[in-house]
């Protein structure tokens, strides 16, 4: 009676152990690299051989981030599938493994664990989101994995003395807050004005940016949100109670919506400012419907979106004889065409020419030191509206915007390119160059 | 003697885990390491719940509270791993002892509130005073592997030896602890309170115990969480990893210990596993990146249809009729329900 439980606990705990031998086992081994150079190719770096170029992601395919941010993926591949058939990168393909996170850090921790340890990955490429993203960026340092382009405008990417492989990409979020700041400050000088902002880095870094433009004395009201709580009534109640005229908000769509329906129901329509995070308006014209139909009503989600007022860093999808647009457009419909061709796509397709651009710009062989000293070395700006900031003191991507406003769906350009840097004191200023039109190749 | 037994066992099986982390691949040992990681606290939280009966769904927040002082006691003493381990675990011991304190008051779905309320609101401590915690960024945990190991030894391997050599512990003390007089006690306390303590048994101080002791469990395993991704930071402490712990108890088997093992595993490979095998059959990406959720799903629900009392519960059933019911260590910690159906419980 009492010498067998002890042998099951024996017995159970070697089971225990032999089945994750068992598991482990199964795994595939890693590959290492050779550095080499010259005029054919080699395996000059983990995840590169002598015909693929192999690069790893952590993307929210499910979970809440996903709508609108689940087609940014597919949209890069559609991008490496069109340069693949293209010649290739040096003669090489590229592979492009994403693996879902769902949005959790947690998970986000294992799958890049995953791709860097076991699949060998050449680069993390486009990792999507902040809190997601930070939870791997000092692993990916430590590894020494170039850590290309996150998809996410926190300044934190821009550590090039501490985080000397992570590199952000679109314009970040206190670049963006100034330059809707300075809009705002020149066209409504007399208006009161709220600011609805994500409580995290991502709007709280916009509320900084705000806040060097727009004089203090104008602002009536700060409201904040948190993602997982879908109640903003309160705060849409505040916004109007202190009878703010102008709500400018850093929101992502679905809370872009949210608001925008919350003051529908409080009968208050204030001039909208939306920071581009929150107002494609092809995703949030979609979600103004779902929102409004699980709450029994009909809207039209086109008519909801007329008259925001917000900034691009690319070209607008409105612009359709831009050449950008018309590259990324054609690459769509060839390869993703069941995808509607939004922000998203946009993103999707832009972020993976730029790193095209950087790999080729890296040498036929390339290590992964030399891809992370050609970004270093900056890069043109390509789909990008204004230029790069990247150079060996600094890791921050675009530099300037532009400001439109929503009508009949698209965003119709304002403003020309307003390009600042992300000090209080920095001025806000008009690019004087021009954007230079896609190359018709379609390759960098 | 039965530490003893124990701890032979440990040994064996710890030594066997080392020669596996040899054999592996970097990132076998990393999951190694998580794996040990979720032993550790789901041992804690199953011993609270099977044994002492009381719920917690907030223990990611022990996690956090044991990670954070890995974190900084690393960054601004610089002690010996050893002693920072230990540290967190005694630090997450105090948070329990004065939540326990709190928790002995509350039955049911009101303890489960109060511990939920903890994981949602801890972690926003860390962006409020961001100067110490480092706000959504959080801290990194400096770690390397000792000199002694060699300048070649992976790093990897190293995390997976903490960590399964901290969980190898955890077990050994914990079972031990379930066969002493406070694991009784705590039986006692949990199947009829007015009979425990007209036996003479404090219940509440009891009850606040073993909030104690689980916690520091969690607060160990949240150095370690710490230790193997070298990153501290609110993001890891969401809503979802408490879930997910009390997840793995429940799946393994309430109150049993190979059953934290059992329910360990299947949290962290069936998720990996799943998706090798999703996107390694060329579905398209939406249907690939479901697959998993919906897996994890299936295995839930076939698990406790068939087996409600968890993996360990189907493992001892096939292990035949033979092995007696109640009784000695691991019997004993199931949890049988009503527990006065068992007079035998507990006369072990």
């Amino acid at each position: 009676m009492n010498r067998s439980p002890r042998l099951r606990l024996a017995g159970v705990t070697a089971a225990a152990a032999a089945l994750s031998l068992l598991a482990a086992a199964c795994g595939s081994s890693g590959s290492g690299g050779k550095s080499g150079s010259g005029s054919s190719n080699a395996a000059s770096a983990p995840g590169i051989t002598k015909t693929q170029i192999l690069i790893g992601s952590h993307q929210p395919l499910t979970g809440v981030a996903a709508p609108g941010y689940s087609e940014i993926a597919p949209a890069s591949n559609a991008y490496f599938q069109y340069v693949n058939q293209h010649g290739g990168v040096y003669g090489r393909k590229i592979v492009y493994k994403y693996l879902d996170d769902g949005y959790d850090p947690a998970k986000t921790v294992s799958v890049v664990h995953q791709l860097v340890l076991q699949s060998s990955v050449y680069a993390i490429f486009d990792g999507l989101g902040t809190p997601t993203h930070l939870s791997v960026v000092k692993f990916l340092n430590a590894q020494k994995v170039p850590d290309v382009f996150v998809a996410s405008g926190c300044v934190c990417w821009n550590l090039p003395s501490t985080e000397p492989d992570t590199f952000g990409w679109q314009l970040d979020y206190v670049r963006e807050g100034k330059i809707l700041g300075a809009y705002i400050k020149q066209h409504f000088p007399h208006t009161k004005i709220g600011f609805f902002y994500q409580n995290d880095e991502f709007g709280q870094d916009g509320v900084k940016g705000l806040s060097a433009e727009i004089p203090a004395s104008q602002v009536v009201s700060k409201q904040s949100y948190v993602p997982t709580n879908i109640n903003i009534g309160p705060q849409v109640a505040a916004l109007k109670a202190a009878g703010a005229q102008l709500v400018v908000s850093f929101s992502v769509p679905a809370f872009t919506a949210l608001l925008r329906l919350n003051g529908l129901k409080l009968n208050y329509s204030p001039q909208f400012v939306v920071s581009s995070v929150g107002s494609d308006p092809i995703t949030l014209a979609g979600l103004l419907q779902a929102f409004a139909k699980q709450g029994g009503a009909k809207v039209n989600g086109i008519a909801l979106t007329q008259g925001i007022i917000t900034d691009a860093y690319e070209p607008t999808l409105g612009q359709t004889t831009n050449s950008w647009i018309a590259l990324f457009k054609r690459i769509h419909d060839t390869y993703i065409p069941k995808l509607p061709f939004d922000g998203n796509v946009l993103y999707g397709e832009s972020v993976a020419y730029t790193f095209v651009q950087a790999m080729l710009k890296a040498g036929r062989n390339p290590t992964r030191a030399s891809l992370v000293s050609a970004i270093q070395g900056g890069l043109s700006q390509g789909p990008a509206l204004a230029p790069y900031a990247y150079s060996a003191s600094s890791h921050a991507g675009m530099t300037g915007a532009l400001i439109g406003v929503i009508k009949t769906g698209v965003v119709v350009p304002q403003t020309p390119v307003m390009t600042t840097d992300t000090t209080p004191t920095g001025a806000v200023s008009p690019y004087t160059g021009s954007q230079p039109p896609a190359p018709a190749s379609g390759m960098p | 003697m039965t530490l003893l037994r124990h701890l032979a066992v440990a040994i064996i099986v710890g030594a066997l885990l080392a020669v596996a982390s040899v054999t592996l691949n970097s990132f076998r040992d990393f999951q190694m390491a998580e794996v040990a990681t979720y032993v550790t606290a789901v041992a804690g939280l199953t011993i609270l719940i099977g044994l002492s009966g009381q719920i917690s769904i907030g223990h990611g927040a022990f996690m956090a509270i044991g990670a954070y002082a890995a974190a900084l006691i690393l960054m601004h003493l610089n002690w010996p791993l050893v002693a920072v381990l230990a540290a967190s675990a005694a630090i997450a011991a105090v948070a329990g002892l004065v939540l326990g304190v709190a928790a002995a008051r509350l039955r049911g779905p009101y303890l489960a509130g109060i511990t939920l309320l903890l994981a949602v609101a801890l972690p926003s401590l860390a962006t409020r005073f961001a100067g110490t915690f480092g706000g959504d960024q959080g801290l990194g945990v400096n770690v390397t592997t000792p000199a002694f190991l060699g300048p070649s030894f992976p790093l990897t391997r190293w995390q997976a030896w903490v960590a399964c050599a901290a969980a190898l512990i955890t077990l050994v003390l914990l079972a031990n602890l379930a066969r002493s007089r406070v694991g009784r006690s705590w039986r006692a306390v949990r199947d009829d309170e007015t009979a425990a303590a007209l036996a003479g048994l404090n219940v509440a101080w009891l009850r606040i115990l073993a909030f104690a002791v689980s916690a520091a469990c969690a607060g160990l395993a949240g150095a370690l969480l710490g230790i193997t991704t070298t990153l501290v930071s609110p993001g890891s402490f969401t809503v979802t990893l408490s879930i997910a712990l009390l997840t793995g108890a429940v799946l393994g088997g309430l109150g049993t210990l190979p059953g934290a093992v059992w329910g360990s595993l299947v949290i962290v490979l069936v998720p990996t596993y799943v998706t090798d095998v999703a996107t390694s059959h060329g579905l398209s990406s939406s249907v690939a990146a479901n697959i998993p959720v919906a897996a994890y799903g299936v295995v839930l629900i076939v698990v406790m249809l068939v087996f409600p009392a968890g993996i360990q519960g189907a493992v001892r059933r096939l292990l035949g009729p033979a092995a007696p019911s109640a009784g000695g260590p691991i019997g004993s910690l199931r949890r049988r329900v009503p527990a006065r159906d068992n007079p035998e419980e507990g006369a072990s």
